[in-house]
């Protein structure tokens, strides 16, 4: 089976976010970088298939050459090859077509992301990948199995699960459980050094919704602590300061 | 020219997120003075259910009855969407940002050639151009965002609009689609849902618990909490991780992304990534035996206290005043 496991160089979740003095551009100072977390669920649910079923892994980013390290950590998880789209990813559409071009050429069988990258939450390439490919997509799917040519997958609705079934090829955004994040060992990290990193450059420009400017929310006024032995305080604050009862 | 907004529904109701999504188009509409709003919704829901949508402002429902509609389907959900859109002849497509709705949202984009901009948080600024705020970096930063394509597509953040109540009854008129075989290529062979229950990301008030509440044996007591205040229960990550809780419960960064208007947290440290899911809340209580948890600081009100003592002693204080 060919898989494509599309990942995001994401902020690592506890950073602060800044942006520079102009507030047109995100403030990478003291920031580390990681996989994003839910394409990290769905490199690890790759990267257990392909042991199972054998074939081909490959992973690849939109992004500029800063995102290789998060690439090269990607490989010594598991993946056998990586490919970097060298552009800035200027909004989900310019990346879907990125993808959507990558793998057409590819002619993936299965088709892994997170179900939203934590930048910019859009949770939405999967289904622009699948529309631009005319491929099924699901998501947030938390749960795969391939038999076959048939795919078994748990989807999350809200309050619950519904249980799927579709055949392959087609797209997942995935979160939680379908797999435990893997850390890189010893000999991943070794051999991710003489795995291919092949650079290719962006197909087209286009872009429909790109972010102008940044802002911060306003910061949040000091706690009102309210003595534990007059909880009832609490009550009468909530309903008549809060408003919220 | 009218608006079209896709209001989702669950086993029949409209989801409170589609009165907000029609309330946001209606808005819309009075500052461009683009005409009116018309919601399109899909599957099985009763005729009275629909105009009620009247009241957020819409002036007509487009319903396609089709019973193959009643679950999340996307490509056909999405398929069918385009459809009343080129029907409608609209522009502008308003929707809720859920995990259905950005599914539907993304694939529609592609097809109608429409920019997309989810988790919008404001009406746009159509001063020079149009220009979208959102909530990104899962609710610490926002992002000015301006749509160049001609149709344009907005998935709106749950709990960012005030609802419109004072508008009439919505005429209802059925809609006729076309959805191919290819539309249905994934069978849903069975689901589980928590019914009867207040769902988590649809709640005004959320009483959730940490790891501080020490094991799954003493949730009644925040049961009992919610059941009093009308709220859903949620819970920390490692709470679901060890099987305490079921995962849908599981709020924060990796988790269900909540907007109530009040969050109680119990036991819960308040580590940036639970605070990323919790942190558009309008108010936000926590109790906590440690002075020093995080979350105090994200909070508007704390206790500081034992959980199993302050917890019964609330819970009494708003039956008392409930
Ligand atoms: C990439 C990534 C993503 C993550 N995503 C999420 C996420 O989505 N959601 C999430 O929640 N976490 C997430 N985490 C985990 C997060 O970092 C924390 O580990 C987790 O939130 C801690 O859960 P907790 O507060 O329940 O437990 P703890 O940190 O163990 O805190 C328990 C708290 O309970 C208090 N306590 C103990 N006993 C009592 C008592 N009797 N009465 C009152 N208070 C008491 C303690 O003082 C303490 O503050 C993520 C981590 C990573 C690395
Ligand atoms: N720049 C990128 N490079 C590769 N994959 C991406 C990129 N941006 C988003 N994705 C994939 O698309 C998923 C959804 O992203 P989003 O629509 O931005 O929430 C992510 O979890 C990734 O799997």
């Amino acid at each position: 089976m060919k898989i494509l496991v599309c990942i995001t160089h994401v902020p690592d979740t506890t950073s602060k976010i800044q942006f520079t003095a102009d507030n047109t551009k995100f403030d990478s100072t003291g920031v580390q970088f990681i996989i994003g977390p839910y394409d990290d669920y769905a490199l690890a649910r790759a990267v257990e298939l392909r042991d199972q079923t054998g074939g081909k892994l490959t992973v690849l980013n939109v992004g500029e050459a800063e995102t290789e390290p998060t690439l090269r950590k990607a490989l010594a998880i598991g993946a056998d090859e990586a490919i970097r789209v060298n552009s800035f990813p200027k909004d989900s559409f310019f990346v879907a077509k990125q993808i959507a071009h990558y793998a057409k050429e590819g002619s993936y069988d299965l088709i892994l992301m997170g179900r939203e990258s934590i930048d910019f939450n859009g949770g939405m390439v999967h289904g622009m990948v699948g529309e631009l490919l005319d491929m099924p997509s699901f998501s947030p799917v938390m749960k795969l199995d391939v038999d076959g040519t048939t795919v078994k997958m748990a989807r999350e609705i809200e309050g619950g699960k519904e249980m799927l079934e579709a055949s392959l090829p087609l797209i997942a955004g995935c979160q939680e459980p379908i797999a435990e994040w893997k850390i890189p060992n010893m000999r991943g990290i070794m051999s991710a050094r003489t795995k291919p990193l092949n650079v290719v450059e962006a197909v087209s420009s286009e872009t429909q919704a790109a972010a102008t400017s940044y802002e911060l929310p306003p910061a949040k006024g000091a706690v009102k602590l309210i003595d534990k032995d007059n909880v009832g305080e609490l009550v009468k604050l909530l309903k008549n300061e809060a408003k919220v009862l | 020219m009218s608006i079209l907004v896709y209001i989702e529904q669950s086993e029949g109701k409209i989801k409170k997120t589609g009165l907000e999504v029609v309330s946001f188009a209606s808005a819309l509409a009075a500052k461009t003075g683009e005409g009116d709003v018309v919601a399109v919704a899909l599957g099985t829901i009763s005729n009275d259910e629909l105009a009620a949508v009247g009241s957020a402002g819409a002036s007509k429902v487009l319903h396609c009855s089709d019973a193959r509609l009643d679950a999340g389907v996307i490509l056909a959900h999405a398929s069918a969407i385009a459809q009343a859109f080129a029907k409608v002849g609209s522009k502008t497509l308003i929707m809720a940002k859920s995990s259905l709705g950005d599914a539907v949202a993304a694939r529609l984009a592609v097809k109608l050639n429409a920019g997309l901009v989810s988790n919008v948080v404001e009406l746009p600024n159509t001063d020079s151009g149009f220009k979208v705020k959102r909530s990104i970096f899962t609710g610490k930063a926002f992002a000015e965002t301006e749509l160049t394509t001609e149709n344009k597509i907005l998935a709106i953040k749950k709990n960012s609009v005030d609802l419109k109540t004072d508008g009439g009854s919505a005429a209802v008129e059925s809609l006729e689609v076309t959805l191919s075989e290819s539309d249905f290529n994934s069978k849903i062979t069975a689901t589980e849902r928590a019914t009867g229950e207040v769902l988590l990301p649809e709640a005004d008030i959320v009483v959730s618990g940490g790891r501080g509440m020490k094991g799954p044996e003493n949730w009644g007591m925040l049961e009992e909490m919610a059941k009093t205040l009308g709220a859903a229960t949620g819970c920390s990550k490692p709470v679901s991780d060890i099987g305490w809780r079921p995962h849908h419960e599981h709020v924060g960064q990796t988790g269900v992304k909540v907007a109530p208007s009040l969050y109680i947290a119990i036991g819960i440290s308040g580590a940036i990534q639970h605070l990323a899911g919790v942190n558009s809340s309008k108010c936000i209580v926590v109790i906590n035996k440690d002075p020093e948890a995080p979350f105090f600081k994200a909070a508007d009100y704390g206790i500081v206290g034992d959980a199993f003592e302050v917890v019964p002693k609330l819970t009494e204080a708003l039956k008392a005043e409930l």
